[in-house]
């Protein structure tokens, strides 16, 4: 809080699962600076769970202002709990700025609090500018075209950031100090963590393969699979697909690239079909070389894309075809 | 068992859009509308759990945030098998903010005071994957987001629900009625509604109200808009990607070489 009681200054809440960081919460450390850098105020991370202390060092060491932990009463991630305990920091630290990553968790309550607070918010953002001012830019229309945002008459605002949008902040770092934050979190809970299961993957592991050859929603018709199973199978290559194949029932959950499938790295990436989700993209944006194939010259894979080709995907398939003989 | 199914007409833009001049928007006959893809799956979970629940009294209710022309969706879900229809609109209501349409929608949620709300994950043309869980903020409703799986638990008064995570990883929790779920895609396979049917949800009862008669005043809405669409503009192309141009055959071809080359090296 700035002397005059004033919102100021960015909080940040880290994310973690089953005891580990997530990657995120070092990439909103990133953009936070940015803002701090820009005369956007102190840094403060928040890190929330029953031994929250445990990440405290590595936050600690990124640059940050104040690291805050708050001890929560649920052995995992609990979405009332973690809404609560945002609503009081937000009361106490009174920041202009909340970053929360834009993940399955942080969906859990992000929107809730903003609601509840009568927050700014915008979710999904990929870029934030402070100039004394607050701005954000996210993705419309699958991303074809993009969105600048403001956030006026807003006292604090909380943007839900693209994971993978900003680069992990530096480690190694002056370590800044460490404040336990209490809060009787003890009756926000709402639900009931029965188990963790992992998504049945077979004897199949994608993130195994050198060479995907990925398919999407443009193959259309579920007969065709058989056809481009054999293709890649020709091309030395493994099957994989984007989300709309594996939840119609086309393949299978293990052939799921994304971020809700596996993440994948391959040597040569080749997909046909696939107009390029966020979500999918999140999956495949680091494969060393990515070759795409699509009708729509504004599919967003062409951004990721290293060789693009606007055509329709079983002419080039035909081709593929007929001169592996 | 009374559910209430929030559904959106989402927009898509055509291959060759047109934007405005000197505003933040497209050019309307740039765009297509559809019902969401998510909507279809939380109306069928909804179909589902009626279906699967004891006791004879069921009523699920499809609710939109949307002019005249989002009728076609509302429609689409009563010809599935939703038993009436509610749309809220005020030429003033600024529609694209979630946190606006969150808090049109907890008007009629309140009003109806429902066991179950189930609304999509996200929608496909926004990609906010906030209204759902804003519209339980407001009205206090315990909640779980990107749901995969919905069955009953014990004696129908809760759930037992599939979380989905990063990585394929599920997380299985149990919550309590009156609850709110955002259903994942894949979670279950739409049904498609019988010509009949199709014919029959004309005759439905489809109620049209302004937030005003939901006892929301407008400045409150106003209020409650998260953002401020400044501007809106084609990403700037990455220099990256290579044109593979000519016929299928050369398209064909350079993929070989390229692959060759990649996967030899």
């Amino acid at each position: 809080m700035s002397p005059d009681g004033a919102h100021d200054g960015v909080l940040v809440v880290a994310e973690a699962r089953r005891g580990e960081l997530r990657e995120v919460s070092l990439e909103l450390i990133t953009a936070a600076l940015s803002c701090a850098a820009a005369g956007g105020g102190p840094v403060r991370v928040a890190a929330l769970g029953n031994d929250a202390g445990q990440f405290a060092p590595t936050l600690a060491e990124r640059g940050v202002d104040e690291v805050l932990t708050v001890a929560v009463p649920c052995q995992h991630f609990e979405a009332h709990v973690w809404g609560r305990a945002l609503e009081a920091l937000i009361e106490a630290e009174r920041p202009r700025l909340v970053l929360t990553g834009f993940t399955v968790d942080s969906m859990g309550f992000a929107s809730a609090v903003a609601a509840r607070k009568r927050l700014g918010f915008a979710s999904d953002v990929f870029s934030i500018a402070w100039d004394g001012r607050l701005r954000a830019q996210r993705g419309m229309y699958g991303d074809k075209l993009q969105a600048e945002l403001e956030f006026p008459d807003k006292a604090c605002s909380l943007l839900m950031v693209r994971p993978g949008a900003f680069a992990p902040a530096s480690a190694g770092l002056e370590l800044a100090p460490t404040r336990a934050v209490p809060l009787d979190l003890s009756d926000a809970a709402r639900t009931q963590h029965i188990g963790f299961a992992g998504a049945a993957t077979g004897d199949l592991d994608i993130t195994d393969a050198d060479f995907l050859v990925s398919i999407g929603r443009g193959v259309q018709d579920r007969d065709e699979i058989p056809r481009l199973e054999q293709l890649a199978e020709r091309l030395g290559a493994t099957l994989s697909a984007s989300r709309p194949l594996v939840d119609a029932g086309w393949l299978p959950a293990a052939r799921q690239v994304g971020q809700s499938g596996r993440t994948v790295k391959p040597r040569v990436y080749l997909a046909l079909g696939i107009s390029g989700a966020v979500q999918h993209l999140a999956g495949m944006r680091d494969a060393e070389t990515i070759i795409a194939v699509n009708t729509d010259a504004n599919a967003p894979i062409f951004g990721v894309a290293h060789y693009a080709a606007i055509a329709d995907l079983f002419d080039v398939v035909a081709e593929l075809e007929q001169t592996l003989g | 068992m009374k559910t209430v199914v929030p559904i959106k007409m989402v927009a898509s833009v055509d291959e060759e859009f047109e934007l405005l001049d000197g505003s933040a928007g497209i050019h309307p006959g740039s765009l297509d509308w559809a019902l969401n893809e998510w909507d279809a799956f939380s109306l069928e979970a909804g179909l589902l759990i009626h279906e699967s629940a004891a006791g004879a009294e069921h009523e699920l209710i499809v609710v939109t945030v949307g002019d005249e022309d989002s009728e076609e969706g509302l429609l689409a879900c009563l010809a599935k098998g939703a038993d009436r229809a509610v749309r809220v609109w005020d030429e003033q209501l600024p529609a694209s903010d979630p946190l606006v349409v969150a808090r049109a929608l907890a008007g009629v949620v309140e009003r109806e005071s429902p066991d179950l709300v189930l609304c999509g994950v996200q929608s496909s043309d926004a990609v906010n994957g906030a209204t759902g869980v804003a519209l339980a903020g407001y009205l206090d409703l315990p909640h779980v987001a990107v749901v995969k799986r919905v069955a009953w638990g014990a004696e129908q008064r809760t759930l037992t629900v599939d979380r989905e995570l990063e990585g394929g990883l599920i997380e299985t929790l149990r919550i309590a009625l009156p609850a709110l779920l955002t259903i994942q895609t894949g979670s279950n396979e739409p049904r498609y509604a019988t010509l009949r049917a199709i014919k029959q949800a004309a005759n439905k009862p489809l109620e049209v109200c302004t937030p005003g008669q939901l006892g929301i005043e407008a400045a409150e809405l106003a209020a409650a808009a998260g953002s401020a669409l400044r501007a809106l503009r084609p990403p700037e192309r990455r220099a990256a990607a290579e044109m593979l141009d000519g016929s299928a055959a050369e398209v064909a071809t350079r993929i070989l070489e390229i692959v060759h080359d990649r996967m030899s090296g």
